[in-house]
């Protein structure tokens, strides 16, 4: 076995040694009948080289993005990760150690998770942060499972309805079993009727979720909406987008009381969907109220700085039922790697990567709208992505010839929405070079003659 | 080799006009921002982060990483974590283009050698446990439980059916209740007998028609396997209710026995522990789970399903609870756990949990001479010593054993886990160490018992930091620079 030391002989001198004649007599507190009489039905060992082969020609039947040219998004993108980030974090004394359970031994962990948390409020403005959770979509059930218990309210939320539909669809898996009401408000160009809002929010609500930018790319009136919420006394939960804060006004800035996002495009790749980074900051009246592990400062015995893991009264392994929430670990590995993209990008590089998407996507609006094929369908202020319409709705058609020419054009939104079968979600991130642009433009461009059509 | 003139914060390091990241100049035409955005919506100034070079960053995470112990460094005897050496090749191989670089809204057809792969890994998940419904989606053991849970209350709910209770042991991980408690149960505590197993006249006394799920750690976290588990689950069904298996130890019965034969209707694998995902610093993790098929139509959407030779998402779910997290779940985890997995096969994977079970009974056998061993003399993977005796007669505890192993570069066992034990160290040696290694930790550890009380008290004294102060750490919350002080 390829990582497993023990010899026969070793095995006979520990058998020996425990006083058994077999290994098989270690299982005998598994009653008999319950012990599988056959082997598994699981395919033959591979060595190593076969494996490699094995997984070479599984990953070849997959088109990464270095195959075609990236504009997807919806929460998951294609940023540009300094190798820096690789080489650091894939160092064995961090990816191979666990929790810092014994502080004295894992300074470097405990070190790097306090700058972590550092880093995430100067990031967003908020007074403390958790030392990270899950992703961003169970980041958001969190925070709102916190809004509950802060409010003391736990019979309604209200939730924009531009927020992620799989965000959305998590907040009803954890939520609408418990009897809470999520109310869910509807999309009017491309964000949500301020009235409708004041109408939804009352005194029973526990919090208001909003995400800004939103699924669609738009940016939401973050400020008013934390008025509406603060009139009740309900809380303000905001989900961003990490890289967008190098240009656009910090959640802190905006009235959230809790900022939450997927913190994947702080230089984690994206791995067909996780594991990802659960960013989580708040103000610091609900600091003891934050679920996951937190990293504090202190002492130790000769008086020298140092950190632990610490607030532990918040946690399951202690308070058990009565815990702020279930979760045990963080992504420890994922916050490491967000601290050092954040330590390599600085302000000026923040600031940049923000400007070259706001350029560039608003480049790419331009050009595809230029097509008359296409239109923009909400005309409001965007950062990085947009949704286009595609006026012979043949989004199917348009998407598969894209990809045969080299692109993956854009994210159906027919997929979530009934009514926006012939709409795509287009991102464009600061990779993406003008000619990457033009080609997507001109392929759509192409793409728009009979030959298409045959297929529909 | 240890740099020890370098512990200073990021924020410390900062400079002024460094930089380490030089962004292309932008090629399309460039619009003034306030043209794109409402100045209202834009930053006055970029966010404080601090200013480094290159250099400096690689120089202090470098130093950093010196002050962890890992598996990669240290024997990590952890109890119930299952920290086994984290192969190599798994990491070259989940960090493949064709494995990494995927966006998870690329479409179908051009990720078939990944769907292919999640779906192989449904299957062997699937008969590694014993129970064929498999959902990959959650992404951690406890994400896994409340999952679990929120199916069965869907399962319930849709025989009509309202059960408030979840039973737990006292000897179980403190996600179980607090995951109970997220799915909107109640939970009860079922009393361990002095063996560890689960008290069956307690149990019997709280057993009844509003139990929806007993949870149960089956090898329990004392490291021993229930012999009454039939019985306990002929019972829980009996009054319709339903088994809950915590996967964490898992690594203890490989190919020997499964959960779905000895009575678990749900269970949730920790692929981070049993299959060897490493487990960076505190996650990630995943927590896929296996259901009976009775459960499988409430599992999250989508599932992977091969239809012919084409492999797909199947959201047309109706019954599902939806989604717990976005995507697909914690994929790079699983992608290496279908590695570990390959690269054992069927006998390799039976022969992982035989060595980790000879392993745990070889050590057992050399510490019980100094440490007691209350509950049994046979273990599964991992042991729970007791340094009650040495607390009473000398004033030396569990934790001033477990500081001073790492004066002699041994990562501590579990201390005060589980709490039904006093003084409780939980020690798990896993497979991927060996005799030699056992013999040199079982050595330390006795000569640590006959050490000077003071010198443990104090312990330990060779490592980067001292005993920290906790109780100021919490009293005090100082949890970013540069507030702290203020």
């Amino acid at each position: 076995m390829p990582y497993t030391f023990n010899t026969p002989d070793d095995q006979r001198e520990m058998l020996e040694s425990i006083g058994v004649s077999s290994i098989e007599e270690l299982f005998a507190q598994i009653p008999e009948d319950l012990q599988l009489d056959r082997p598994l039905d699981l395919p033959p060992a591979m060595g190593e080289l076969e494996l490699t082969q094995h997984m070479s020609r599984l990953a070849s039947r997959n088109d990464s993005t270095q195959d075609k040219v990236c504009f997807l998004g919806g929460g998951s993108y294609d940023h540009f990760v300094p190798a820096v980030v690789d080489s650091l974090a894939s160092r064995g004394e961090f990816y191979t150690s666990y929790t810092p359970y014994q502080p004295e031994v894992s300074q470097g962990n405990l070190q790097a998770m306090f700058e972590y948390q550092t880093l995430i409020c100067e990031l967003t403005g908020m007074d403390v942060s958790n030392a990270s959770l899950y992703d961003g979509g169970s980041a958001l059930a969190e925070a709102v499972i916190m809004s509950m218990s802060a409010t003391k309210r736990t019979k309604k939320v209200v939730v924009l309805g531009t927020v992620h539909p799989e965000y959305r669809s998590i907040l009803e898996t954890y939520f609408i079993a418990l009897g809470t009401e999520v109310v869910t408000l509807p999309i009017t160009e491309g964000t949500v009727d301020l009235a409708e809002v004041e109408e939804a929010v009352d005194d029973e609500t526990a919090c208001l979720v909003v995400q800004s930018p939103n699924f669609f790319g738009c940016l939401e009136d973050v400020q008013q909406l934390s008025e509406i919420a603060h009139q009740h006394k309900s809380l303000l939960v905001m989900s961003y987008d990490p890289i967008s804060l190098g240009l656009l006004k910090r959640p802190g800035d905006l009235g959230a009381d809790i900022a939450v996002a997927e913190g994947q495009s702080l230089g984690t790749p994206m791995s067909y969907g996780g594991p990802y980074l659960g960013i989580m900051s708040c103000k610091s009246s609900f600091m003891r109220r934050m679920p996951g592990r937190i990293v504090g400062e202190t002492v130790d015995r000769r008086g020298k700085q140092c950190w632990v893991l610490t607030l532990q009264t918040r946690e399951q392994h202690i308070r058990r039922e009565k815990a702020t929430s279930n979760i045990c670990t963080n992504q420890g590995l994922f916050a490491l790697r967000a601290s050092i993209y954040l330590a390599c990008m600085g302000p000026e590089g923040m600031q940049d990567v923000g400007k070259l998407c706001a350029q560039k996507s608003h480049y790419a609006m331009k050009e595809i709208t230029s097509l008359d094929r296409f239109e923009l369908v909400y005309d409001r202020p965007f950062f990085k992505e947009f949704v286009i319409r595609d006026k012979q709705n043949q989004v199917a058609e348009l998407l598969a010839e894209s990809s045969d020419s080299g692109f993956f054009a854009g994210v159906p939104l027919g997929t979530w929405f009934e009514d926006m079968q012939d709409c795509l979600l287009v991102t464009v991130t600061e990779k993406r070079t003008r000619q990457e642009i033009d080609a997507l433009v001109k392929t759509f461009a192409l793409s728009n003659t009979p030959a298409a059509t045959i297929h529909a | 080799m240890r740099n020890t003139q370098s512990t200073q914060l990021l924020s410390e390091l900062s400079h002024a006009g460094r930089k380490a990241v030089r962004l292309p100049a932008c090629d399309v035409p460039e619009v003034s921002l306030e043209q794109l955005l409402p100045k209202s919506v834009l930053a006055e100034q970029p966010p404080q982060l601090p200013e480094l070079a290159e250099p400096d960053i690689v120089r202090h995470y470098t130093n950093l990483s010196t002050l962890n112990m890992s598996v990669d460094t240290h024997f990590y005897p952890l109890g119930s974590c299952t920290m086994k050496y984290n192969p190599k090749r798994n990491e070259r191989l989940a960090s493949l283009p064709g494995m990494i670089d995927l966006h998870p809204y690329q479409p179908e057809d051009s990720l078939q050698g990944m769907l292919q792969l999640l779906f192989e890994l449904q299957g062997f998940l699937a008969e590694i446990s014993g129970l064929p419904a498999v959902s990959l989606q959650p992404a951690a053991g406890a994400h896994g439980e409340l999952t679990a849970l929120m199916a069965a209350a869907a399962y319930y709910k849709s025989i009509g059916e309202e059960r408030t209770v979840v039973l737990t042991p006292d000897s179980a991980h403190g996600t179980n209740p607090a995951s109970a408690h997220m799915a909107g149960f109640k939970t009860i505590t079922v009393k361990s007998s002095e063996d560890g197993s689960v008290n069956m006249d307690d149990f019997k006394s709280k057993l009844n028609e509003q139990v929806a799920v007993f949870m149960i750690t089956n090898p329990s976290t004392l490291g021993l396997f229930d012999g009454q588990m039939k019985e306990i689950a002929d019972l829980v069904h009996s009054h319709g209710g339903l088994i809950y298996l915590d996967g964490a130890n898992m690594n203890a019965v490989l190919g020997v026995t499964r959960p779905g034969d000895f009575g678990a209707d749900m269970m949730h694998f920790n692929p981070h522990k049993t299959f060897s995902g490493p487990h960076g610093g505190g996650g990630p993790g995943a927590g896929p789970i296996c259901v009976t098929e009775k459960l499988g139509e409430f599992l999250p959407s989508p599932v992977v399903v091969k239809d012919g030779d084409t492999y797909r998402l199947d959201n047309d779910r109706p019954h599902s609870i939806g989604r717990v997290r976005s995507f697909f779940g914690n994929v790079g985890v699983l992608v290496r756990a279908y590695c570990y997995i390959i690269s054992h096969g069927p006998d390799g994977l039976r022969s992982v949990s035989e060595n980790a079970v000879l392993n745990a009974n070889y050590l057992a056998s050399k510490v019980k001479h100094f440490l007691p061993i209350p509950k049994g003399d046979r273990c599964m993977h991992e042991f729970v010593a007791s340094a009650a005796k040495l607390k009473a007669e000398r004033g030396i505890t569990a934790m001033d054993i477990a500081k001073r192993l790492l004066d002699y570069g041994y990562h501590s066992p579990t201390v005060y886990f589980p709490m039904t034990v006093p003084e409780a160290i939980m020690v798990e040696p896993t497979e991927t160490e060996s005799k030699a290694t056992l013999d040199a930790f079982v050595e330390t550890l006795f000569r640590i018992t006959e050490e000077p009380a003071d010198l443990l008290h104090d312990a330990p004294h060779t490592t980067p930091i001292s005993r920290p102060n906790e109780v100021q750490a919490a009293r005090k919350p100082c949890l970013r620079s540069p507030m702290c002080g203020s």
